[in-house]
């Protein structure tokens, strides 16, 4: 008791130390005065001694679960038995998908746009989780292909004046060629320097797109890009939003199918096990390149589709909207929402996107969680809100058998 | 000639700063084979408490060279304290960890450290003040090489050395090249390896503070997100020196600084970064190893 006490008082005392230039000193140059926040230092002081309980007390739990763990005893939540049985999900699924069909009908225009970019950070999520949850080829640079998508639809637009819906799968395509053309030079990289280098992919995308003028337009960006059409109808603003928020809507459903059918699929396994560990997989005779190209090639395949969707919701897209904030947004999406699990990853973008969107006080502070979530949601349950279910195979002959071996 | 050489000694300064930065991640990747994303940071806070101490010092009135020391004295011990909770925190729990966990965990330790900066003071770009005086007898040569850039120079070469020496000559130094080769040997023969890497971030903090205060005035400003690209930028420098050597990180920081400067000096500024990312793609598919790096076959 004492010990803990002590522990904490000296936590407490490190980070008032620590924080104190940054949170309590401000120096106004111009007026040449220094401004001194001394509230902020006791804040710090309280929250850090109280967060320093918290965090022994969520090691302890964690050493106790690997210990349970290190038994070989597979413990099932209760979400998870929910989540297997079968009646239940295809009931669900029903409910989720009829309020998903009458929310634009019940709520105004505002509420379907603020829908519809969480619906596209949902299959950004997606895309993003083939390569990172499922291949474990971490990309900083996922950002680019949703790029891509944008402004092929916005240059297509512009220049060609092209429909949404022949560009919807020349975008995925576009983005889906850009993964294969920048997955064949980091091919034999490991997982750190395959991050980085997809980092420098996401910026020099963006910095191209700044300079290159002749092409993009610069920094001022494209405006004036049309809204998809319905059978060649002009639609009202507030109907071509509820028209966009059903496309979106069928864009989830379909993307959430083809990921679902493709982690069960020869293929998927292969990523998994990729995933898993690379050397093993080459002795089981599978073929690495083939296996990270496709990965690569289908989750930009989502970005490029929905970038598509994005330019023609947002009618003006320019460099500003394709940072590496967008990329860390995504990533923390399928990190927090549970690698390689399609449902962690949905739950994971309404909770980022919508959360700060309806506490505009809290969203000044949002990428400030964001970062902390990432590295709390690693270290205390770096299998995410909803961890990923095994595929699991019994045997169905009698044990006898197996024992007499 | 003369644009060469202002061209040569620009690269050079600022591969002297990328140089210090890389020093940080290729010593700790060398130790705990983890790409610190959050270094980067700890330059960028290291030059804003340089600057907020100088701030105070010159509105208390003291002047010039004390206010240059002072506030790179004390924003060495922040950057230090910084890189050691940031182990202790962020990557002491995840050791053993699959290797995705730490890195995530550093990537959201970078976007953390930024947003606290950001809240904790401002998003503007802050003057920070001219500390480094101009000496008269640089003056004849003063449109290729300034005095700032001397300092700074001069200043990432005693500290090269020093390191140099702490690593080769020391006891710490050999527990800490025991540490790179192997963890567990290491620990069987009494190293302490857990302070060996605390060691480790704090040396490597130490060295990207000293950067962040040298670039802070030469540039004349600082903004919160200043930490992301030059960590970035000196990552690419360690690895293409081979990360995990210290010499090449030298070497690496040089060439990259060097490579920006000619290329934005002869073809064009606006695509410096392009250039950047381009040498790195380059190097990782000709040599992924890097120049002094030596590659490991990996055994089953």
């Amino acid at each position: 008791m004492i010990q803990n006490l002590k522990q904490s008082l000296i936590v407490s005392v490190w980070f008032v130390f620590l924080t104190f230039p940054l949170m309590v000193v401000r120096v106004n140059t111009m007026d040449q005065v220094v401004i001194w926040r001394w509230m902020n230092m006791v804040w710090v002081a309280i929250g850090s001694f109280i967060l320093s309980y918290l965090w022994r007390y969520m090691l302890a739990r964690q050493q106790v679960r690997k210990k349970v763990a290190d038994e070989g005893v597979e413990i099932r939540s209760r979400t998870q038995l929910l989540l297997e049985d079968m009646s239940f999900r295809y009931k669900a699924m029903g409910i989720i998908l009829l309020a998903a069909l009458v929310f634009p009908l019940v709520f105004d225009t505002y509420q379907s746009t603020i829908m519809i970019s969480a619906l596209i950070y949902v299959v950004l999520g997606l895309g993003l989780n083939i390569s990172v949850g499922l291949a474990g080829l971490l990309d900083l640079g996922y950002v680019a292909f949703f790029g891509v998508g944008a402004y092929s639809y916005a240059l297509l637009n512009h220049h060609f004046d092209l429909g949404f819906w022949i560009t919807l799968p020349i975008g995925g395509i576009l983005g889906c060629l850009f993964g294969i053309v920048l997955g064949f030079p980091i091919l034999r990289l490991r997982g750190d320097y395959l991050a980085i280098v997809t980092l420098g992919f996401g910026m020099i995308f963006k910095v191209v797109m700044e300079n290159w003028d002749g092409l993009s337009f610069g920094p001022s960006g494209i405006a004036n890009i049309d809204k998809p059409s319905f059978f060649g109808m002009d639609l009202s603003l507030a109907n071509s939003t509820i028209y966009i928020y059903y496309i979106m809507i069928a864009l989830v459903i379909f993307t959430i199918l083809v990921t679902n059918r493709l982690k069960n699929s020869r293929i998927g396994r292969a990523w998994i096990a990729m995933r898993e560990d690379e050397i093993a997989c080459v002795a089981m005779g599978i073929d690495i390149a083939r296996t990270k190209l496709s990965a690569y090639a289908l989750g930009a395949f989502w970005a490029g589709m929905v970038g598509v969707l994005f330019a023609s919701k947002t009618t003006f897209i320019n460099p500003a909207s394709f940072t590496f904030m967008e990329s860390a947004i995504i990533l923390s999406i399928v990190v927090l929402g549970g690698m390689g699990s399609i449902l962690g990853v949905i739950i994971g973008a309404f909770f980022l996107i919508l959360l700060p969107e309806y506490m505009r006080a809290f969203s000044e502070y949002r990428m400030l969680a964001f970062g902390a979530a990432m590295v709390l949601m690693m270290i205390f349950r770096p299998q995410g809100i909803i961890s990923n279910l095994r595929q699991t195979y019994e045997y169905k002959g009698s044990k006898d058998k197996i024992n007499n071996g | 000639m003369e644009y060469f050489l202002e061209l040569f000694f620009g690269g050079l300064t600022r591969g002297s700063i990328y140089a210090l930065i890389a020093l940080g991640y290729t010593m700790v990747y060398g130790i705990i084979q983890l790409i610190n994303f959050a270094h980067g940071e700890i330059y960028m806070i290291g030059a804003f408490v340089a600057l907020i101490v100088a701030g105070v010092c010159t509105i208390y009135g003291l002047s010039g060279v004390s206010i240059l020391i002072l506030a790179g004295i004390i924003a060495v011990i922040y950057a230090c304290a910084y890189g050691y909770t940031l182990e202790k925190v962020a990557y002491r729990p995840l050791r053993g960890a699959p290797r995705l966990s730490p890195l995530i965990s550093a990537i959201g330790m970078s976007i953390f450290l930024q947003n606290y900066v950001l809240l904790a003071q401002t998003s503007d770009f802050l003057p920070f003040p001219r500390l480094i005086p101009d000496f008269l007898f640089m003056e004849p040569v003063a449109h290729i090489i300034g005095s700032p850039e001397l300092v700074i120079l001069i200043t990432t070469f005693i500290t090269m050395i020093l390191l140099t020496l702490l690593i080769k000559k020391t006891k710490v130094g050999k527990a800490m090249r025991a540490t790179q080769q192997d963890m567990n040997m290491a620990r069987l023969v009494g190293v302490n390896v857990d302070r060996i890497i605390s060691l480790t971030f704090v040396i490597g903090s130490a060295l990207a503070a000293i950067g962040g205060v040298l670039v802070a005035s030469y540039i004349g400003q600082v903004n919160f997100y200043i930490g992301f690209l030059a960590g970035v930028k000196a990552f690419t420098a360690a690895v293409l020196g081979g990360i995990g050597s210290i010499p090449g990180a030298v070497l690496g920081g040089l060439i990259l600084g060097w490579a920006e400067s000619f290329a934005a000096g002869y073809i064009s500024s606006d695509y410096e970064d392009v250039f950047t990312f381009g040498l790195l793609v380059l190097i990782l598919i000709l040599r992924p190893a890097g120049l002094l790096g030596k590659s490991h076959k990996q055994k089953v």
